[in-house]
Protein backbone atom coordinates (compact mmCIF):
# COMPACT_ATOMS: atom_id res chain seq x y z
CA UNK A 1 0.00 0.00 0.00
CA UNK A 2 2.74 2.49 0.94
CA UNK A 3 4.35 2.14 -2.42
CA UNK A 4 0.84 2.53 -4.28
CA UNK A 5 0.18 5.30 -2.56
CA UNK A 6 3.38 7.01 -3.14
CA UNK A 7 3.72 10.49 -2.56
CA UNK A 8 4.11 11.06 -6.51
CA UNK A 9 0.35 9.57 -6.92
CA UNK A 10 -1.24 11.46 -4.34
CA UNK A 11 0.66 14.52 -4.95
CA UNK A 12 -0.64 14.18 -8.70
CA UNK A 13 -4.27 13.19 -7.97
CA UNK A 14 -4.60 16.09 -5.30
CA UNK A 15 -2.79 18.73 -7.17
CA UNK A 16 -3.19 17.72 -10.98
CA UNK A 17 -0.73 19.64 -13.26
CA UNK A 18 -2.78 19.27 -16.79
CA UNK A 19 -6.69 18.60 -15.76
CA UNK A 20 -8.63 20.98 -17.92
CA UNK A 21 -10.14 20.63 -21.56
CA UNK A 22 -8.80 22.47 -25.21
CA UNK A 23 -11.50 23.73 -26.71
CA UNK A 24 -10.65 23.99 -29.28
CA UNK A 25 -9.11 20.38 -30.22
CA UNK A 26 -6.88 18.40 -32.69
CA UNK A 27 -7.73 14.98 -31.21
CA UNK A 28 -10.29 14.39 -28.25
CA UNK A 29 -11.25 11.41 -27.03
CA UNK A 30 -13.15 9.80 -24.06
CA UNK A 31 -14.01 6.53 -22.63
CA UNK A 32 -15.28 5.08 -18.77
CA UNK A 33 -14.34 2.01 -17.05
CA UNK A 34 -17.40 -0.09 -16.29
CA UNK A 35 -15.96 -1.42 -13.42
CA UNK A 36 -15.92 1.50 -11.23
CA UNK A 37 -17.34 4.02 -13.38
CA UNK A 38 -14.09 5.93 -13.71
CA UNK A 39 -13.82 8.55 -16.77
CA UNK A 40 -11.20 10.37 -18.35
CA UNK A 41 -11.27 12.21 -21.42
CA UNK A 42 -8.22 13.58 -23.24
CA UNK A 43 -7.34 16.74 -25.55
CA UNK A 44 -4.69 16.88 -27.92
CA UNK A 45 -3.21 20.30 -29.77
CA UNK A 46 -0.88 19.28 -32.39
CA UNK A 47 1.99 22.09 -33.95
CA UNK A 48 2.71 22.00 -37.90
CA UNK A 49 5.41 19.74 -37.49
CA UNK A 50 2.26 17.49 -35.96
CA UNK A 51 3.76 17.37 -32.50
CA UNK A 52 1.76 17.42 -29.76
CA UNK A 53 2.09 21.17 -28.36
CA UNK A 54 -0.51 21.09 -25.48
CA UNK A 55 -2.20 18.12 -24.10
CA UNK A 56 -5.49 17.95 -20.86
CA UNK A 57 -7.03 15.51 -19.48
CA UNK A 58 -10.45 15.70 -17.45
CA UNK A 59 -12.51 13.55 -15.64
CA UNK A 60 -13.17 11.55 -12.61
CA UNK A 61 -11.94 8.27 -10.50
CA UNK A 62 -9.06 6.68 -8.16
CA UNK A 63 -6.18 8.27 -7.39
CA UNK A 64 -4.65 5.65 -9.48
CA UNK A 65 -6.46 6.57 -12.59
CA UNK A 66 -6.43 10.42 -12.27
CA UNK A 67 -2.22 10.46 -11.51
CA UNK A 68 -1.61 8.34 -14.32
CA UNK A 69 -3.50 10.33 -16.77
CA UNK A 70 -1.95 13.41 -15.56
CA UNK A 71 1.44 12.11 -15.94
CA UNK A 72 0.82 10.34 -19.24
CA UNK A 73 -0.47 13.77 -20.83
CA UNK A 74 2.71 15.41 -19.39
CA UNK A 75 4.87 12.63 -21.29
CA UNK A 76 3.19 13.09 -24.32
CA UNK A 77 4.10 16.95 -25.30
CA UNK A 78 6.53 16.82 -27.59
CA UNK A 79 5.63 14.03 -29.13
CA UNK A 80 4.14 12.81 -32.67
CA UNK A 81 1.18 11.17 -33.17
CA UNK A 82 3.33 7.61 -34.05
CA UNK A 83 5.05 8.05 -30.75
CA UNK A 84 1.71 8.33 -28.83
CA UNK A 85 1.02 5.35 -30.73
CA UNK A 86 3.70 3.54 -29.68
CA UNK A 87 2.97 4.12 -25.78
CA UNK A 88 2.57 0.79 -23.98
CA UNK A 89 1.12 -0.26 -20.26
CA UNK A 90 4.76 -0.27 -19.45
CA UNK A 91 5.64 3.54 -19.95
CA UNK A 92 2.85 3.92 -17.65
CA UNK A 93 3.70 1.28 -14.85
CA UNK A 94 7.09 2.67 -15.43
CA UNK A 95 5.80 6.48 -15.06
CA UNK A 96 4.19 5.64 -11.74
CA UNK A 97 6.74 3.47 -10.36
CA UNK A 98 4.41 0.31 -8.89
CA UNK A 99 3.22 -2.87 -9.90
CA UNK A 100 -0.26 -3.45 -9.92
CA UNK A 101 -2.72 -6.32 -9.95
CA UNK A 102 -5.47 -6.67 -12.18
CA UNK A 103 -8.14 -4.70 -11.24
CA UNK A 104 -6.18 -1.82 -10.80
CA UNK A 105 -4.42 -1.90 -13.67
CA UNK A 106 -7.88 -0.98 -15.78
CA UNK A 107 -7.76 2.30 -13.61
CA UNK A 108 -3.84 3.02 -14.26
CA UNK A 109 -4.58 1.85 -18.13
CA UNK A 110 -7.92 3.78 -18.72
CA UNK A 111 -6.09 6.82 -20.13
CA UNK A 112 -3.44 5.55 -21.95
CA UNK A 113 -6.65 3.52 -23.71
CA UNK A 114 -8.37 7.03 -23.89
CA UNK A 115 -5.07 8.68 -25.58
CA UNK A 116 -4.17 5.96 -28.41
CA UNK A 117 -7.81 5.48 -29.12
CA UNK A 118 -7.79 9.34 -29.59
CA UNK A 119 -4.35 9.37 -31.42
CA UNK A 120 -5.55 5.98 -34.07
CA UNK A 121 -8.90 8.00 -34.62
CA UNK A 122 -11.02 5.54 -33.23
CA UNK A 123 -14.42 5.13 -32.91
CA UNK A 124 -14.61 3.04 -30.09
CA UNK A 125 -11.26 2.60 -27.26
CA UNK A 126 -10.48 -1.10 -26.51
CA UNK A 127 -8.74 -2.84 -24.67
CA UNK A 128 -6.49 -4.40 -27.23
CA UNK A 129 -4.66 -0.72 -27.25
CA UNK A 130 -3.13 -1.34 -23.85
CA UNK A 131 -2.14 -5.12 -24.35
CA UNK B 1 -30.64 -27.78 16.18
CA UNK B 2 -32.31 -25.11 18.64
CA UNK B 3 -32.38 -21.99 17.52
CA UNK B 4 -30.82 -18.81 19.46
CA UNK B 5 -33.45 -16.35 19.28
CA UNK B 6 -32.21 -14.13 21.32
CA UNK B 7 -28.19 -12.20 20.99
CA UNK B 8 -26.91 -13.62 23.88
CA UNK B 9 -27.24 -16.80 22.72
CA UNK B 10 -25.66 -16.15 19.16
CA UNK B 11 -22.39 -17.14 19.82
CA UNK B 12 -19.94 -15.59 16.89
CA UNK B 13 -16.92 -17.02 18.01
CA UNK B 14 -18.63 -20.60 17.40
CA UNK B 15 -19.67 -19.94 14.14
CA UNK B 16 -16.64 -17.86 13.01
CA UNK B 17 -14.66 -21.38 13.83
CA UNK B 18 -17.46 -22.76 10.80
CA UNK B 19 -16.01 -20.51 8.34
CA UNK B 20 -12.37 -21.75 7.29
CA UNK B 21 -11.38 -18.64 5.29
CA UNK B 22 -12.05 -16.22 7.96
CA UNK B 23 -8.91 -17.34 10.05
CA UNK B 24 -7.13 -16.50 6.53
CA UNK B 25 -4.11 -13.88 7.26
CA UNK B 26 -4.29 -11.13 4.42
CA UNK B 27 -0.47 -10.47 5.63
CA UNK B 28 1.75 -12.23 7.92
CA UNK B 29 0.05 -10.50 11.30
CA UNK B 30 -2.79 -9.12 9.44
CA UNK B 31 -6.22 -10.88 9.72
CA UNK B 32 -8.86 -10.81 7.19
CA UNK B 33 -11.69 -8.79 8.22
CA UNK B 34 -14.71 -9.54 5.21
CA UNK B 35 -17.32 -7.27 4.90
CA UNK B 36 -18.15 -8.05 1.51
CA UNK B 37 -21.04 -10.72 1.82
CA UNK B 38 -23.56 -8.84 -0.24
CA UNK B 39 -21.33 -9.84 -3.13
CA UNK B 40 -20.81 -13.14 -1.95
CA UNK B 41 -20.79 -14.65 1.75
CA UNK B 42 -17.87 -17.22 2.67
CA UNK B 43 -18.74 -20.37 2.63
CA UNK B 44 -18.95 -22.92 5.91
CA UNK B 45 -17.08 -25.89 6.33
CA UNK B 46 -20.35 -27.72 6.40
CA UNK B 47 -21.04 -27.10 2.65
CA UNK B 48 -17.26 -27.16 1.19
CA UNK B 49 -16.89 -30.96 2.74
CA UNK B 50 -20.57 -31.98 1.39
CA UNK B 51 -19.41 -30.94 -1.92
CA UNK B 52 -15.91 -32.79 -1.60
CA UNK B 53 -17.98 -35.81 -0.70
CA UNK B 54 -20.14 -35.72 -3.47
CA UNK B 55 -17.45 -35.82 -5.56
CA UNK B 56 -15.66 -38.50 -3.61
CA UNK B 57 -18.48 -40.35 -3.13
CA UNK B 58 -21.88 -40.18 -5.45
CA UNK B 59 -20.39 -37.98 -8.44
CA UNK B 60 -22.84 -39.13 -11.95
CA UNK B 61 -25.36 -37.26 -13.79
CA UNK B 62 -28.55 -36.99 -12.76
CA UNK B 63 -31.87 -38.11 -14.64
CA UNK B 64 -30.21 -40.61 -16.37
CA UNK B 65 -28.45 -43.48 -16.06
CA UNK B 66 -29.83 -46.56 -13.56
CA UNK B 67 -26.36 -47.78 -11.92
CA UNK B 68 -26.28 -46.85 -7.98
CA UNK B 69 -24.17 -43.17 -8.33
CA UNK B 70 -26.73 -41.75 -10.49
CA UNK B 71 -29.39 -42.42 -8.44
CA UNK B 72 -27.79 -41.13 -5.35
CA UNK B 73 -26.52 -38.32 -7.50
CA UNK B 74 -30.49 -37.61 -8.82
CA UNK B 75 -31.22 -38.06 -4.99
CA UNK B 76 -28.78 -35.04 -3.89
CA UNK B 77 -29.90 -32.78 -6.14
CA UNK B 78 -33.75 -33.22 -6.28
CA UNK B 79 -33.38 -33.73 -2.20
CA UNK B 80 -31.74 -30.20 -2.67
CA UNK B 81 -34.90 -28.62 -4.47
CA UNK B 82 -37.34 -30.39 -1.67
CA UNK B 83 -35.08 -28.45 0.63
CA UNK B 84 -35.43 -24.84 -0.73
CA UNK B 85 -38.73 -25.49 -1.64
CA UNK B 86 -39.31 -25.75 2.79
CA UNK B 87 -36.59 -23.18 3.30
CA UNK B 88 -38.77 -20.44 1.27
CA UNK B 89 -42.41 -22.35 2.33
CA UNK B 90 -42.85 -23.11 -1.50
CA UNK B 91 -46.15 -24.87 -1.76
CA UNK B 92 -44.38 -27.77 -3.62
CA UNK B 93 -40.76 -28.55 -5.13
CA UNK B 94 -42.11 -28.48 -8.41
CA UNK B 95 -42.01 -24.85 -7.62
CA UNK B 96 -38.10 -24.68 -7.55
CA UNK B 97 -36.37 -24.18 -10.40
CA UNK B 98 -32.28 -24.45 -10.65
CA UNK B 99 -30.44 -21.42 -12.65
CA UNK B 100 -27.03 -20.10 -12.72
CA UNK B 101 -28.32 -17.18 -10.15
CA UNK B 102 -30.37 -14.42 -9.55
CA UNK B 103 -29.83 -12.62 -13.06
CA UNK B 104 -30.69 -15.95 -15.08
CA UNK B 105 -33.84 -16.24 -12.97
CA UNK B 106 -34.89 -12.91 -13.80
CA UNK B 107 -33.88 -13.15 -17.05
CA UNK B 108 -35.98 -16.88 -17.42
CA UNK B 109 -39.27 -14.68 -16.56
CA UNK B 110 -38.46 -12.06 -19.15
CA UNK B 111 -37.81 -14.05 -22.02
CA UNK B 112 -40.21 -16.94 -20.93
CA UNK B 113 -43.48 -15.44 -19.58
CA UNK B 114 -42.25 -12.23 -20.71
CA UNK B 115 -42.41 -13.01 -24.37
CA UNK B 116 -45.25 -15.04 -23.89
CA UNK B 117 -47.27 -12.43 -22.03
CA UNK B 118 -46.08 -8.65 -22.90
CA UNK B 119 -46.68 -6.75 -26.02
CA UNK B 120 -46.18 -3.46 -27.47
CA UNK B 121 -47.37 -0.50 -24.84
CA UNK B 122 -47.60 -2.91 -21.99
CA UNK B 123 -46.00 -1.58 -18.71
CA UNK B 124 -43.61 -2.98 -16.38
CA UNK B 125 -42.99 -1.20 -13.12
CA UNK B 126 -39.49 -1.54 -11.69
CA UNK B 127 -37.96 0.86 -9.05
CA UNK B 128 -35.13 3.45 -9.07
CA UNK B 129 -32.80 1.30 -6.70
CA UNK B 130 -32.27 -1.91 -8.83
CA UNK B 131 -29.42 -3.95 -9.47
CA UNK B 132 -28.71 -3.55 -13.00
CA UNK B 133 -29.72 -7.64 -13.15
CA UNK B 134 -33.23 -6.72 -12.84
CA UNK B 135 -33.10 -4.11 -15.32
CA UNK B 136 -31.16 -4.92 -17.89
CA UNK B 137 -33.71 -8.13 -19.32
CA UNK B 138 -36.32 -5.91 -19.09
CA UNK B 139 -34.63 -3.08 -21.07
CA UNK B 140 -33.80 -5.60 -23.62
CA UNK B 141 -37.54 -7.42 -23.43
CA UNK B 142 -38.63 -3.76 -23.82
CA UNK B 143 -36.89 -3.63 -26.73
CA UNK B 144 -37.67 -6.08 -28.20
CA UNK B 145 -41.32 -5.86 -27.75
CA UNK B 146 -41.82 -2.20 -27.04
CA UNK B 147 -42.92 -1.58 -23.76
CA UNK B 148 -42.97 0.62 -21.27
CA UNK B 149 -40.71 0.83 -18.13
CA UNK B 150 -41.56 2.80 -15.08
CA UNK B 151 -39.62 3.58 -12.02
CA UNK B 152 -40.72 3.78 -8.06
CA UNK B 153 -38.63 6.50 -7.53
CA UNK B 154 -36.02 6.74 -4.65
CA UNK B 155 -36.38 9.15 -1.60
CA UNK B 156 -33.99 11.08 -0.03
CA UNK B 157 -33.94 8.84 2.55
CA UNK B 158 -33.25 5.72 0.77
CA UNK B 159 -36.71 4.60 1.05
CA UNK B 160 -39.18 4.13 -2.15
CA UNK B 161 -41.90 6.62 -2.47
CA UNK B 162 -44.89 4.51 -2.18
CA UNK B 163 -47.40 7.11 -2.93
CA UNK B 164 -45.77 7.52 -6.41
CA UNK B 165 -46.08 3.24 -6.83
CA UNK B 166 -49.65 3.98 -5.65
CA UNK B 167 -50.09 6.56 -8.80
CA UNK B 168 -47.95 4.05 -11.26
CA UNK B 169 -50.31 1.49 -10.64
CA UNK B 170 -52.96 3.25 -12.33
CA UNK B 171 -51.38 2.44 -15.29
CA UNK B 172 -52.31 -1.20 -14.94
CA UNK B 173 -49.15 -2.71 -15.53
CA UNK B 174 -48.58 -6.08 -16.07
CA UNK B 175 -45.84 -6.66 -13.63
CA UNK B 176 -44.35 -5.37 -10.88
CA UNK B 177 -40.27 -6.48 -10.40
CA UNK B 178 -38.48 -4.83 -7.08
CA UNK B 179 -35.76 -6.12 -5.26
CA UNK B 180 -36.66 -6.65 -1.63
CA UNK B 181 -33.74 -5.20 -0.14
CA UNK B 182 -31.43 -3.12 -1.80
CA UNK B 183 -27.28 -4.04 -2.27
CA UNK B 184 -26.20 -0.83 -2.05
CA UNK B 185 -28.61 0.93 0.25
CA UNK B 186 -29.72 -2.07 2.33
CA UNK B 187 -32.88 -1.04 2.16
CA UNK B 188 -35.38 -3.32 2.91
CA UNK B 189 -38.54 -2.89 0.97
CA UNK B 190 -42.29 -3.47 2.56
CA UNK B 191 -42.58 -6.49 0.01
CA UNK B 192 -45.47 -7.81 1.37
CA UNK B 193 -48.06 -4.71 1.00
CA UNK B 194 -45.88 -3.83 -3.05
CA UNK B 195 -47.34 -7.05 -3.75
CA UNK B 196 -50.58 -7.13 -2.16
CA UNK B 197 -51.02 -3.77 -3.70
CA UNK B 198 -49.64 -5.02 -7.36
CA UNK B 199 -52.14 -7.85 -7.20
CA UNK B 200 -55.04 -5.01 -6.37
CA UNK B 201 -53.80 -3.62 -9.36
CA UNK B 202 -54.41 -6.72 -11.38
CA UNK B 203 -50.31 -7.02 -11.75
CA UNK B 204 -48.06 -9.77 -11.07
CA UNK B 205 -44.82 -9.25 -8.87
CA UNK B 206 -41.31 -10.47 -9.18
CA UNK B 207 -39.16 -10.23 -6.21
CA UNK B 208 -35.64 -10.11 -6.57
CA UNK B 209 -34.40 -12.17 -3.22
CA UNK B 210 -30.51 -11.89 -3.84
CA UNK B 211 -30.19 -10.01 -0.38
CA UNK B 212 -33.59 -10.90 1.30
CA UNK B 213 -33.12 -14.74 1.19
CA UNK B 214 -29.64 -15.10 2.45
CA UNK B 215 -30.30 -12.31 5.60
CA UNK B 216 -33.72 -12.76 7.13
CA UNK B 217 -36.55 -15.27 6.27
CA UNK B 218 -38.57 -15.04 3.21
CA UNK B 219 -41.97 -17.17 2.95
CA UNK B 220 -43.47 -16.52 -0.49
CA UNK B 221 -47.02 -17.60 0.68
CA UNK B 222 -46.97 -15.12 3.15
CA UNK B 223 -45.45 -12.90 0.48
CA UNK B 224 -47.69 -14.03 -2.00
CA UNK B 225 -45.13 -13.57 -4.68
CA UNK B 226 -45.61 -14.79 -8.13
CA UNK B 227 -41.90 -14.74 -8.55
CA UNK B 228 -39.06 -14.94 -6.37
CA UNK B 229 -35.08 -15.18 -7.93
CA UNK B 230 -32.23 -15.41 -5.65
CA UNK B 231 -28.50 -17.30 -5.77
CA UNK B 232 -26.98 -19.78 -3.63
CA UNK B 233 -23.75 -18.18 -3.61
CA UNK B 234 -24.93 -15.35 -1.18
CA UNK B 235 -26.14 -17.48 1.60
CA UNK B 236 -22.94 -19.61 2.13
CA UNK B 237 -23.83 -22.01 -0.50
CA UNK B 238 -21.82 -22.26 -3.71
CA UNK B 239 -21.57 -20.10 -7.27
CA UNK B 240 -22.84 -21.36 -10.05
CA UNK B 241 -26.42 -22.47 -8.74
CA UNK B 242 -29.68 -19.96 -8.17
CA UNK B 243 -33.27 -20.54 -7.67
CA UNK B 244 -36.25 -19.21 -9.41
CA UNK B 245 -39.80 -19.72 -7.50
CA UNK B 246 -42.34 -19.46 -9.67
CA UNK B 247 -46.01 -19.88 -8.84
CA UNK B 248 -47.19 -23.00 -10.36
CA UNK B 249 -50.33 -22.02 -13.21
CA UNK B 250 -47.47 -19.68 -14.22
CA UNK B 251 -44.45 -21.84 -14.66
CA UNK B 252 -47.36 -24.71 -16.33
CA UNK B 253 -48.14 -21.89 -19.33
CA UNK B 254 -44.77 -20.21 -20.02
CA UNK B 255 -42.51 -21.34 -22.71
CA UNK B 256 -39.44 -23.14 -22.12
CA UNK B 257 -36.21 -21.07 -21.62
CA UNK B 258 -32.90 -22.38 -23.42
CA UNK B 259 -33.74 -26.31 -25.07
CA UNK B 260 -31.60 -29.50 -25.34
CA UNK B 261 -31.81 -32.39 -22.73
CA UNK B 262 -33.65 -32.66 -19.47
CA UNK B 263 -35.84 -30.13 -20.85
CA UNK B 264 -37.83 -32.21 -23.03
CA UNK B 265 -40.69 -35.29 -22.91
CA UNK B 266 -40.23 -36.26 -26.71
CA UNK B 267 -37.53 -35.25 -29.41
CA UNK B 268 -38.77 -35.49 -33.18
CA UNK B 269 -36.79 -34.32 -35.60
CA UNK B 270 -38.69 -30.96 -36.74
CA UNK B 271 -40.40 -30.60 -33.02
CA UNK B 272 -40.19 -31.68 -29.33
CA UNK B 273 -42.58 -31.85 -26.43
CA UNK B 274 -40.95 -30.37 -23.29
CA UNK B 275 -40.99 -32.23 -20.01
CA UNK B 276 -42.71 -31.56 -16.87
CA UNK B 277 -41.68 -28.50 -14.21
CA UNK B 278 -39.42 -28.10 -13.38
CA UNK B 279 -37.55 -30.01 -15.82
CA UNK B 280 -38.72 -27.84 -18.23
CA UNK B 281 -36.77 -24.90 -17.30
CA UNK B 282 -33.73 -26.76 -16.91
CA UNK B 283 -31.83 -27.83 -20.31
CA UNK B 284 -28.52 -29.60 -20.03
CA UNK B 285 -26.63 -31.10 -17.36
CA UNK B 286 -27.05 -28.46 -14.05
CA UNK B 287 -24.66 -27.56 -11.41
CA UNK B 288 -24.94 -30.63 -9.15
CA UNK B 289 -23.04 -31.02 -6.99
CA UNK B 290 -23.81 -27.01 -6.55
CA UNK B 291 -27.30 -28.11 -5.66
CA UNK B 292 -26.09 -30.78 -3.12
CA UNK B 293 -23.98 -28.20 -1.87
CA UNK B 294 -27.08 -25.16 -1.43
CA UNK B 295 -28.79 -27.69 0.64
CA UNK B 296 -26.26 -27.38 2.94
CA UNK B 297 -26.39 -24.65 3.23
CA UNK B 298 -29.48 -24.28 4.47
CA UNK B 299 -29.44 -26.79 6.44
CA UNK B 300 -26.67 -24.44 8.03
CA UNK B 301 -28.61 -21.13 8.05
CA UNK B 302 -31.24 -22.99 9.44
CA UNK B 303 -28.84 -24.50 12.32
CA UNK B 304 -28.03 -21.26 13.65
CA UNK B 305 -31.95 -19.65 13.02
CA UNK B 306 -33.01 -16.93 9.86
CA UNK B 307 -34.77 -14.84 12.43
CA UNK B 308 -31.41 -14.71 14.64
CA UNK B 309 -29.04 -14.50 11.54
CA UNK B 310 -31.25 -11.37 10.93
CA UNK B 311 -31.03 -9.88 14.62
CA UNK B 312 -27.52 -10.11 14.87
CA UNK B 313 -26.77 -8.30 11.40
CA UNK B 314 -29.65 -5.82 12.60
CA UNK B 315 -27.16 -4.97 15.71
CA UNK B 316 -23.91 -5.08 13.87
CA UNK B 317 -25.01 -2.49 11.36
CA UNK B 318 -26.43 -0.29 13.62
CA UNK B 319 -23.06 -0.17 14.80
CA UNK B 320 -21.59 0.58 12.45
CA UNK B 321 -23.65 2.86 11.37
CA UNK B 322 -22.84 4.65 14.60
CA UNK B 323 -19.17 4.73 13.81
CA UNK B 324 -18.97 5.27 10.62
CA UNK B 325 -21.36 8.64 11.51
CA UNK B 326 -18.68 10.04 13.76
CA UNK B 327 -15.59 10.21 11.03
CA UNK B 328 -15.31 13.49 9.88
CA UNK B 329 -15.89 13.60 6.26
CA UNK B 330 -17.58 10.32 6.14
CA UNK B 331 -21.14 10.45 4.90
CA UNK B 332 -23.63 7.23 4.90
CA UNK B 333 -26.02 6.47 2.33
CA UNK B 334 -29.60 4.84 2.86
CA UNK B 335 -32.60 4.42 5.62
CA UNK B 336 -31.70 4.61 9.44
CA UNK B 337 -31.19 1.08 11.15
CA UNK B 338 -34.13 0.22 11.49
CA UNK B 339 -35.22 -0.06 7.45
CA UNK B 340 -31.91 -1.69 6.33
CA UNK B 341 -29.98 -4.83 6.16
CA UNK B 342 -26.65 -5.42 6.67
CA UNK B 343 -25.22 -2.72 4.26
CA UNK B 344 -23.42 0.38 4.78
CA UNK B 345 -22.70 2.33 1.69
CA UNK B 346 -20.58 5.48 2.17
CA UNK B 347 -18.16 8.02 0.87
CA UNK B 348 -15.28 9.88 1.97
CA UNK B 349 -14.62 13.36 1.35
CA UNK B 350 -11.60 13.67 -1.33
CA UNK B 351 -10.97 10.40 -1.55
CA UNK B 352 -12.28 7.97 -4.15
CA UNK B 353 -13.77 4.70 -3.02
CA UNK B 354 -11.08 2.60 -5.00
CA UNK B 355 -8.27 3.91 -3.02
CA UNK B 356 -10.53 3.45 0.36
CA UNK B 357 -10.98 0.01 -1.03
CA UNK B 358 -7.02 -0.40 -2.02
CA UNK B 359 -5.89 0.88 1.65
CA UNK B 360 -7.97 -0.77 3.64
CA UNK B 361 -6.97 -4.03 1.91
CA UNK B 362 -3.11 -3.34 2.91
CA UNK B 363 -5.42 -3.55 6.91
CA UNK B 364 -6.68 -6.66 5.94
CA UNK B 365 -10.23 -5.07 5.49
CA UNK B 366 -12.23 -6.34 2.86
CA UNK B 367 -14.89 -4.04 1.55
CA UNK B 368 -16.31 -3.08 -2.06
CA UNK B 369 -15.73 -0.05 -4.47
CA UNK B 370 -17.78 0.71 -7.14
CA UNK B 371 -21.34 1.25 -8.47
CA UNK B 372 -22.43 -2.47 -6.98
CA UNK B 373 -24.09 -3.26 -9.96
CA UNK B 374 -26.30 -0.25 -9.49
CA UNK B 375 -25.26 2.81 -11.93
CA UNK B 376 -28.58 4.21 -11.99
CA UNK B 377 -29.22 4.77 -8.57
CA UNK B 378 -25.37 6.43 -8.15
CA UNK B 379 -26.31 8.76 -10.97
CA UNK B 380 -29.63 9.26 -9.00
CA UNK B 381 -27.51 10.63 -5.73
CA UNK B 382 -25.00 12.27 -8.01
CA UNK B 383 -22.46 10.01 -7.42
CA UNK B 384 -19.87 7.97 -9.19
CA UNK B 385 -18.92 5.09 -6.79
CA UNK B 386 -19.32 4.42 -3.17
CA UNK B 387 -17.22 2.22 -0.84
CA UNK B 388 -19.79 -0.75 0.44
CA UNK B 389 -19.36 -2.35 3.70
CA UNK B 390 -21.87 -5.47 4.45
CA UNK B 391 -22.46 -8.12 6.82
CA UNK B 392 -23.27 -11.28 7.49
CA UNK B 393 -23.68 -14.26 10.73
CA UNK B 394 -20.07 -14.21 11.21
CA UNK B 395 -18.96 -10.64 11.58
CA UNK B 396 -18.59 -8.69 14.63
CA UNK B 397 -18.23 -5.37 16.26
CA UNK B 398 -14.50 -5.77 16.73
CA UNK B 399 -14.77 -5.97 12.81
CA UNK B 400 -16.21 -3.02 12.73
CA UNK B 401 -13.78 -0.77 15.02
CA UNK B 402 -10.75 -2.53 12.27
CA UNK B 403 -12.75 -0.66 9.78
CA UNK B 404 -13.02 2.19 11.24
CA UNK B 405 -9.62 2.80 12.76
CA UNK B 406 -8.61 1.45 8.90
CA UNK B 407 -10.96 4.48 7.35
CA UNK B 408 -8.75 6.83 9.53
CA UNK B 409 -5.85 5.63 8.34
CA UNK B 410 -7.01 6.40 4.71
CA UNK B 411 -7.56 10.07 5.91
CA UNK B 412 -4.05 9.79 7.38
CA UNK B 413 -2.54 9.49 3.80
CA UNK B 414 -4.54 11.23 1.65
CA UNK B 415 -4.08 13.97 4.51
C1 LIG C 1 -30.20 -7.13 -5.23
C2 LIG C 1 -29.41 -8.02 -6.14
N1 LIG C 1 -30.00 -8.55 -7.21
C3 LIG C 1 -29.34 -9.37 -8.05
C4 LIG C 1 -28.02 -9.68 -7.87
C5 LIG C 1 -27.34 -10.54 -8.88
O1 LIG C 1 -26.94 -11.74 -8.33
P1 LIG C 1 -26.12 -12.76 -9.21
O2 LIG C 1 -24.90 -12.04 -9.66
O3 LIG C 1 -25.83 -13.88 -8.27
O4 LIG C 1 -26.99 -13.16 -10.34
C6 LIG C 1 -27.35 -9.14 -6.78
C7 LIG C 1 -25.91 -9.41 -6.58
O5 LIG C 1 -25.14 -8.58 -6.17
C8 LIG C 1 -28.07 -8.30 -5.90
O6 LIG C 1 -27.45 -7.75 -4.83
Amino acid sequence: MDDLYRELIIDRYKNPHHRGVLEPNDISFEDDNPLCGDHIRIDLRLDEAGRVSEASFDGHGCAISQASADLLVESVLGKTLDEVRLLSKEDILDMLGIELGPVRLKCALLSLKVLKAGAYGLGEASDDLVE
Amino acid sequence: MPMANNVNGFDVARIRADFPVLARQIRPGVPLVYLDSTATSQKPRAVIETMDEFYRKSNANIHRGIHTLAEEATAGYEGARRRVAQFINAPSARQVIFTRNTTESINLVAFTWGRANLNAGDIVILTEMEHHSNLVPWQMLAEERGLRLEFIPVREDGLLDMDAYRELLELEPCLVSFTHMSNVLGTINPAREMIALAHQAGALALVDGAQSVPHFPVDVQELDADFLAFSAHKMCGPSGIGVLYGRKELLEDMPPFLGGGDMIKRVYLRSFAPNEIPHKFEAGTPAIAEAVGLGAAIDYLESVGMQAIAQHEHEIVAYALERLEEIPGVRVFGPSAEHKGGVASFTLQGVHPHDISQILDSFGVAIRAGHHCAMPLHEKFGLPATARASFYLYNTREEIDRLVEAIYQVKEIFG
